[in-house]
């Protein structure tokens, strides 16, 4: 829990830093606001028993119930972000950090805007989040929605196909490339001489350059969506460039994104480190984020209503999570503490009870976070290797001969050293001395 | 495994407070609800509602006095999933069952969404062998009930649970729990609130003085439960004519509850023969003179009332009781009810919850 609040302090201060609000939807939706939205992916929904009244189901992702919020609030434009979690019915992989229920954090745009300003703000706010995290190195590869059907038709794909070959291709992040032919060809029935010519787009990564050679390539350019992809794509890498992160981007013809509700922009973010996952998978287990531009589906939920186009990405946690608990691990729990109580108000000697509470007191209402034991006449030995074990700083100790001379004596936990205190004197100088702590402390 | 028993206390914050706060929104809300125009009918399931940012907003100020308080007093946070095992949850919430929502059984282990965030600590201390531990968890949980929107009754709403376990010297943790609620009440500006408090064996103990039969203590407690929203009249009616006790023990029992102080009342009572007559009242009575003491040391005596009237719900309390009310505009309660709408926090101490988890007891 330490290491997650850690991790949703740095998300929620960037998503706030890009003028992002939050809010909030209930962990069901009623079970058709869900139904017809996830594809193949359906049956992996949680339905809720039927008890007598609605129908209902757990939320798959936050997109959806985000998507129906804009709709039946009459929203047009938002920029919101939404920490939660969302469940689905998968096999369960804890290892690689695949649960049934686990965290996304997503930051979506709805709106009709200029294109690609906002596409490329995502990108910027992936990687804030990501060299925050200090996470290693990474890329965010980029692809588009209209370029990839752009480049199936240039390839001989029949339409029909499209959306089937595409899930092909996103599986070349986990798979190598004769495999994922050999699926296409004999799973789906393309043409082998087409499934060579995919072979020779896919493998494609670059920047400009790459960008150049896919706009002089005539079987390319002559699909009226992929030269609307391309242009797309020009904007998008200008706006990285400005935004000060061409570097860490990759536009990467093997991109491809599961859900079928992308119209254009899909973005995947990778750790290129030593990201050491357990089963020695290639990175795409060290996906850490993923999103893109989905136009049409605010208006599935309100034929009627406005068309409201949106773009978001969503960071994946919970292997942001994994991996930084394994490193936490590694480094012996160091530098994690699980409660942040700065005084422990001790004493050796018998019936100091009632001097602990008033101590407590004192320091509670100064806004200290102080804790004491509680036990009548603890032993002093408990309390310093309590304080030693929870990494708490400072020790107020309570006895006779102190309380006669009207203070307390402040012990240092970490240098054991003692000093006497007056008790108008007491808070002042806690708050010095914790002042000193923070700046040392590494956290 | 011989985990004997676990001393447990429980701080609740309902979501009333953030309610208080934002009703008229929510009331607006309620209005302009979804109207569908098209295949969906738009909305959000009943008794549910999305959070705006204005709400948001609010809502992230509320957690964070109330965060920074638990984590003032050395707690850590954990977190639980949202449904468990539905054998988990069975027989924990008496005639509450029926309210819990289950998961479609679609092949896998038969799961239903948490009730509250009791049970699955008691769940997630019994299973990792826990001994002490002072925690908080702030979280949303379920319940099929009636909802009231605007009385901030939802099927889906927030507990912010504090909670600490494990085998001490008696009411110092329980005191600090009432401090907590002081410090959470006064930080976030509410107004003027008391912190009742009383304790199971001195309602136990006080009807056997009474005269009222064992097997009616359960049914005559949760008939006083009532005095915080109905009158006495209607509550001693209901002990007598629904519940079958003798009208005299009636009687007795309207002397005692509404009776209400501080040490003072603690004095006469402890003074009362009839009711130290029976064992249970004076172990009460002791323990509530310590948690007096104890409140008194931690600077909020003021805040709190020790109120014979005062008897929670649930049957799993079995020492001190509390319950914090808002006590300023009585304007608040929409029905125009005593201060029960002002409702704002409760719980009390559990002894066997855990081991109600170990095979062992």
């Amino acid at each position: 829990m330490a290491i997650r609040e850690g991790v949703f302090s740095v998300i929620i201060s960037c998503f706030k830093r890009h003028g992002a609000v939050s809010i909030s939807t209930p962990v069901f939706e009623l079970k058709e606001t869900l139904l017809g939205k996830y594809g193949e992916d359906q049956k992996l929904i949680y339905d809720l028993a039927d008890q007598g009244g609605e129908l209902l189901s757990l939320r798959y992702d936050l997109t959806v119930p985000f998507a129906r919020y804009v709709a039946m609030n009459k929203i047009k434009t938002i920029k919101r972000y939404h920490i939660d979690r969302v469940y689905r019915r998968d096999q369960p992989r804890m290892t690689l950090g695949r649960y049934r229920e686990f965290y996304q954090c997503d930051f979506d745009i709805a709106g009709e805007y200029d294109p690609m300003i906002p596409d490329a703000e995502c990108v910027r706010i992936v990687y804030e989040i990501l060299s925050q995290l200090d996470l290693g190195s990474f890329i965010i590869k980029v692809n588009h929605r209209n370029v990839l059907d752009g480049m199936f038709e240039a390839c001989g794909v029949p339409p029909e196909k499209f959306r089937s070959i595409c899930s092909s291709v996103d599986k070349l992040d986990k798979t190598e490339w004769e495999e994922v032919k050999k699926e296409m060809v004999e799973g789906k029935g393309l043409e082998e001489a087409v499934a060579d010519k995919i072979g020779e787009y896919v493998k494609l990564s670059g920047h400009f350059e790459l960008l150049e050679k896919l706009m002089s390539d005539m079987g390319l350019t002559a699909v009226a969506s992929a030269r609307a992809g391309l242009e797309d794509m020009k904007l998008l890498l200008h706006y990285c460039e400005l935004f000060g992160v061409l570097d860490k981007v990759s536009f990467d013809l093997s991109l491809a994104r599961g859900l079928d509700y992308y119209t254009g922009v899909i973005y995947e973010a990778i750790l290129t480190g030593d990201a050491t996952m357990k089963d020695g998978e290639v990175p795409a287990v060290g996906s850490v984020a993923g999103g893109g531009r989905y136009d049409g589906l605010v208006g599935m939920f309100d034929p009627k209503g406005q068309h409201v186009p949106c773009v978001g990405v969503s960071i994946g946690i919970e292997r942001v999570f994994s991996i930084l608990e394994s490193r936490a691990k590694e480094a012996g729990g160091k530098g994690i503490r699980t409660v942040e109580t700065q005084v422990m108000v001790a004493s050796g000697q018998k019936n100091l009870l009632e001097q602990r509470m008033k101590v407590c007191t004192l320091l509670w209402n100064a806004g200290i976070k102080t804790e004491m034991l509680y036990k009548r006449n603890p032993k002093l030995l408990n309390q310093f290797q309590y304080s030693e074990r929870e990494g708490v700083p400072l020790l107020v100790i309570v006895g006779e001969e102190e309380t006669v001379k009207g203070g307390v004596k402040i012990r240092d936990t970490h240098t054991r050293e003692e000093d006497f205190v007056e008790m108008a004197a007491l808070v002042p100088e806690l708050n010095k001395r914790l002042a000193e702590c923070q700046h040392s402390e590494r956290v | 495994m011989a985990v004997a028993l676990a001393l447990r206390r429980r701080f609740r914050a309902v979501t009333v407070i953030k309610e208080e706060v934002a009703k008229l929104l929510e009331l607006k809300k309620l209005v302009d609800d979804g109207k569908s125009s098209g295949q969906f009918v738009l909305k959000c399931p009943k008794g549910t509602r999305d959070y705006d940012p204005f709400q948001m907003a609010i809502r992230e100020k509320v957690f964070s006095v109330i965060t920074s308080c638990f984590k003032r007093h050395g707690a850590v946070a954990i977190s639980t999933p949202a449904f468990e095992l539905k054998e988990t949850l069975l027989g924990k919430y008496g005639e509450d069952q029926k309210l819990i929502y289950d998961l479609a059984d679609q092949g896998g282990e038969l799961l239903s969404l948490r009730y509250d965030l009791t049970v699955p600590f008691a769940r997630h201390v019994a299973m990792n062998n826990i001994k002490t531990m002072k925690r908080y968890h702030i979280d949303r949980v379920y319940r099929r009930d009636q909802p009231r929107m605007t009385l901030g009754r939802y099927r889906e709403f927030y507990q912010c649970d504090f909670d600490i376990a494990g085998e001490y010297d008696p009411m110092i943790p329980d005191a600090e729990c009432v401090r907590i609620v002081f410090e959470i009440l006064s930080q976030l500006d509410l107004g003027s609130f008391v912190i009742k408090v009383n304790h199971r064996k001195l309602l136990d103990g006080m009807f056997e003085a009474c005269g009222v039969p064992p097997e009616k203590f359960r049914s005559i407690c949760s008939a006083v439960d009532k005095l915080d929203k109905a009158e006495w009249e209607e509550v001693k009616k209901e002990m007598v004519e629904e519940k079958g006790l003798e009208e005299v023990a009636a009687g007795r029992i309207g002397e005692y509850v509404k009776l209400n102080g501080r040490l003072e009342l603690l004095e006469r009572l402890t003074s009362d023969e009839r009711l130290t007559a029976v064992p249970s009242s004076v172990a009460g009575l002791e323990d509530m003179k310590l948690l007096l003491q104890y409140c008194k040391l931690f600077g909020v005596l003021d805040k709190v009332s020790f109120d014979l009237s005062l008897a929670r719900g649930l049957d799993y309390y079995t020492g001190v009781i509390y319950e914090a009310v808002l006590t300023g505009d009585p304007s608040k309660g929409k029905e125009g009810g005593v201060p029960a709408v002002g409702s704002v926090a409760g719980g009390g101490r559990y002894d066997g919850l855990v081991g109600m988890f170990n095979s062992q007891g």
